[in-house]
């Protein structure tokens, strides 16, 4: 089909085109802002109860869905095997436990433990991934899960009996196996997050002020044209607007200004950000993505595919087995045969839910999936309960969410190739 | 010789080589540990007929060309409503047993045409759109067995709402139903003639409805969709019979399961189950494009004898045995699914 010229120069054709595109392309965030901000209607809740809550939900879990971008942009879709890498976070965790060392030392160990063993397992990983080009997703999800019975064999009957280890926190009474849940109290509980914490508003003021400083050094520099200077003068307007709200927030009697941010935890994540950012500017990030756009002309041009694919997998293995550590300094106590299970469809559905696809995931879309994903977590038990008297139809309803738009996204991303694919062939028929 | 031997050994594959191998070894060591064989046998039978029919249930959906049916717990679901509402109504024994599959006939008819219908839109991501489609739905029963109108003081919650995560069957006479029929006593081993026969019964009455005109067209359809175009079958059409057909044996196969288990299990109950079946026909020889009622027999017989065997083996040797049957079974059945898929891969390749 051809463009008709004289539509495209309607101008209110073009911008009502321009709004079903963005409808289209949001779709599914669109419609989770919607749910989000109904439930929480429904749910009563008091606003400074879930500040506290999202503020400590997002901190512990960007990270982690951070690290799946890097595979969807080498062209391996969501990468379900990062449960790999949380459970050679808690393998690592275990043995930290073990040995006493508490706080910061003990995490910046398991860091410096668990890299390594997160490169093994993603060189595996991605080898396995090679052999099985186009079911990386479905590879993934069951790999993850053998390597599960393997986590499961080597902590519940290998440690304590064949591998020695006398504890008798950890191991269970018969001598044999860890126990079921690991508590991280008086140990590397908060490790990262206490080493240095601000109140939330402090936190806020910094932000504003390096957002606006950053910006005005861009607008003194540039000589852009007129309506991009417009907009940096919003971005600084707003920027400064935060700082003034954040100081109303200090002097108010508001609960939220005891809010305390873990900096060194944000910190990390927008090291993260920085990273990712950098990284799609290098040569490997660019190899990456012309891997991801297509395997054959990328080949072709002198790219060694399958060793881009596997660094793409090691590096989404290292920075998940990071980001669960966050987490679990973060929780506490945890499941040692469990906290693994969920990560990785919570993490790959809160991508999702920020507007990612399979081909498609950006930063942005990471942040802002966690945000409306967890909002979601947090009202939909109390919104259950006021809506059918029961909070439990709102855990199964964030359950099926959770399952429900990894779905979705799935058939959605099927039916575009073979709506694509049928395209083609017409194409070339019609030549 | 030996390029018999190679051909032999690539054929029935490496890991089914270490799984029978393995289920061998169990078997040596099982005598001489002493154990109690016939006992072993006894249970190694219940198994492979209660599980036999959700392994069967597989079968079409391979055939039809939608890949294995990994949102099997459709099927299984369909099966439990049945259940349940022939519960609510009060029958017992084998009119209750067969109320249930009754009522999960039109049950699971509309559901796999409409699941069919979304299969075929996603033709090439089939296996991975299943998983979602089973466990989404799965969740959403979860909040179905809470609001479902079931009332009967046997299934519902004494306080509260919704039904019970497990439901005993014994007070409807339900419970071992199959396996008591006609059952009999050889040098200890227990025969479940009943149970056996009906698995036996629903292999048959698949076989013959795979060599009907429908299932010729099926395999067709399934064996190489542009073939079969070509040949004047509707290709779309197969996929969504063999994927109602699919449904409907899983209805079946929970409900011959679960009278053999003695417990309905809703909630989280049938969320992995697809993957157990699945396991047990790969392992039986199929692969995710070709499968046959051989391979069904075959798969689960292995695949359960070596569930039932490790339990007592592990309990000589391990510490904690309830866990070690469930390791035993993650590792073999995501083992077996993966190199499945790599063995799909290399087909892709080449």
């Amino acid at each position: 089909m051809k463009d008709n010229p004289k539509l495209n120069r309607d101008p209110g054709h073009a911008v009502k085109k321009k709004v079903t595109s963005f409808l289209t392309n949001n779709m599914v965030t669109i419609m989770f802002v919607v749910l989000s901000l109904l439930a929480f209607q429904v749910s009563g809740m008091n606003s400074n109860l879930y500040i506290t809550d999202i503020v400590s939900r997002i901190s512990r879990n960007s990270f982690t869905v951070l690290a799946l971008i890097i595979p969807v942009i080498a062209g391996m879709g969501l990468n379900f095997s990062i449960i790999v890498g949380a459970m050679a976070a808690q393998a690592v965790i275990i043995y930290v436990t073990h040995w006493g060392v508490p706080g910061f030392a003990g995490i910046m160990l398991c860091v410096a433990l668990v890299t390594p063993l997160s490169i093994l397992l993603g060189y595996l990983t991605g080898h396995l991934f090679n052999r099985v080009k186009g079911q990386e997703m479905i590879t993934g999800l069951i790999f993850g899960y053998f390597a599960m019975g393997i986590y499961t064999f080597i902590f519940l009957q290998l440690v304590g009996g064949v591998l020695p280890m006398d504890n008798e926190v950890l191991v269970l009474s018969s001598g044999v196996g860890i126990r079921t849940t690991i508590d991280l109290y008086g140990g590397l509980r908060y490790g990262l997050d206490d080493l240095f914490r601000l109140p939330l508003p402090v936190m806020l003021i910094i932000a504003g002020l390096i957002a606006a400083g950053y910006q005005l050094f861009i607008f003194m520099r540039s000589d852009r044209l007129k309506a991009q200077r417009f907009n940096m003068i919003i971005g600084i307007a707003g920027s400064l607007l935060v700082v003034v709200l954040a100081i109303v927030l200090m002097n108010s009697n508001s609960l939220i200004r005891l809010i305390s941010i873990p900096v060194a935890t944000w910190l990390a994540i927008i090291a993260l950000c920085f990273f990712l950012f950098f990284f799609t500017k290098t040569k490997l990030g660019q190899d990456m993505r012309s891997v991801g756009q297509d395997r054959h002309i990328a080949a072709v041009s002198g790219i060694n595919v399958d060793r881009v694919r596997v660094i793409a997998i090691i590096m989404s293995t290292v920075l998940a087995s990071w980001g669960h550590i966050i987490f679990l300094q973060n929780m506490g106590a945890w499941s040692t045969y469990g906290s693994h299970m969920q990560i990785g469809f919570y993490a790959i559905a809160a991508i999702l839910i920020g507007g990612a696809t399979v081909t498609r995931a950006t930063i942005g879309q990471a942040l802002l999936g966690v945000f409306l994903f967890h909002t979601l977590f947090i009202v939909a038990p109390a919104a259950g309960r006021e809506l059918f008297g029961d909070a439990q139809i709102g855990e199964y309803f964030r359950v099926f969410v959770a399952f429900g738009v990894i779905g979705v996204t799935l058939a959605m991303h099927a039916w575009k190739t073979k709506l694509q694919s049928n395209q083609g062939i017409r194409a070339i028929k019609d030549e | 010789m030996q390029n018999i031997f190679k051909d032999f050994v690539r054929n029935f594959g490496i890991p089914r080589l270490i799984i029978l191998g393995f289920f061998l070894l169990l078997c040596v060591m099982a005598v001489f540990l002493g154990l109690d064989f016939a006992e072993l046998m006894s249970s190694s039978l219940v198994r492979i007929g209660m599980n036999g029919i959700l392994v069967l249930a597989i079968l079409p959906s391979i055939v039809c060309g939608t890949g294995p049916n990994f949102g099997l717990s459709l099927g299984i679901l369909c099966g439990l409503l049945g259940g349940l509402i022939a519960m609510e109504l009060t029958l017992n024994g084998f009119t209750n047993f067969f109320a249930a599959i009754a009522f999960s006939i039109p049950l699971s008819v509309l559901v796999g045409y409409g699941y069919g219908l979304l299969l075929n839109k996603v033709k090439g991501s089939e296996m991975m759109f299943a998983i979602f489609v089973g466990w989404s739905v799965v969740s959403v029963m979860k909040i179905g067995w809470l609001v479902l109108p079931f009332n009967s003081p046997e299934m519902a919650w004494p306080i509260g709402r919704g039904v019970r995560v497990t439901i005993a069957l014994l007070n409807r006479e339900v419970s071992q139903l199959l396996n008591n029929l006609w059952a009999f006593n050889v040098g200890g081993v227990i025969i479940p003639t009943g149970l056996l026969l009906f698995f036996v019964i629903c292999c048959f009455i698949l076989w013959l409805f795979m060599r009907s005109k429908t299932g010729m067209a099926m395999y067709a359809a399934g064996d190489n969709p542009r073939f079969a175009r070509a040949a004047g079958i509707n290709v779309d059409r197969q996929r969504i019979i063999g994927t109602i057909v699919s449904t409907f044996i899983g209805a079946v196969g929970i409900l011959v399961y679960a009278q053999s288990f003695g417990f309905y299990q809703l909630y989280d109950g049938p969320m992995m189950m697809p993957f157990i079946a699945i396991a047990a026909i790969l392992i039986g020889g199929a692969s995710i494009r070709k499968a046959s009622i051989t391979n069904v027999i075959v798969g689960t017989f292995l695949f359960f004898g070596i569930l039932v065997v490790a339990m007592p083996v592990a309990n000589a040797f391990a510490a904690d045995i309830a866990s070690m049957a469930e390791i035993t079974r993650q590792i073999i059945q995501n083992g077996i699914i993966l190199y499945a898929l790599m063995q799909a891969g290399k087909g892709d390749a080449a």
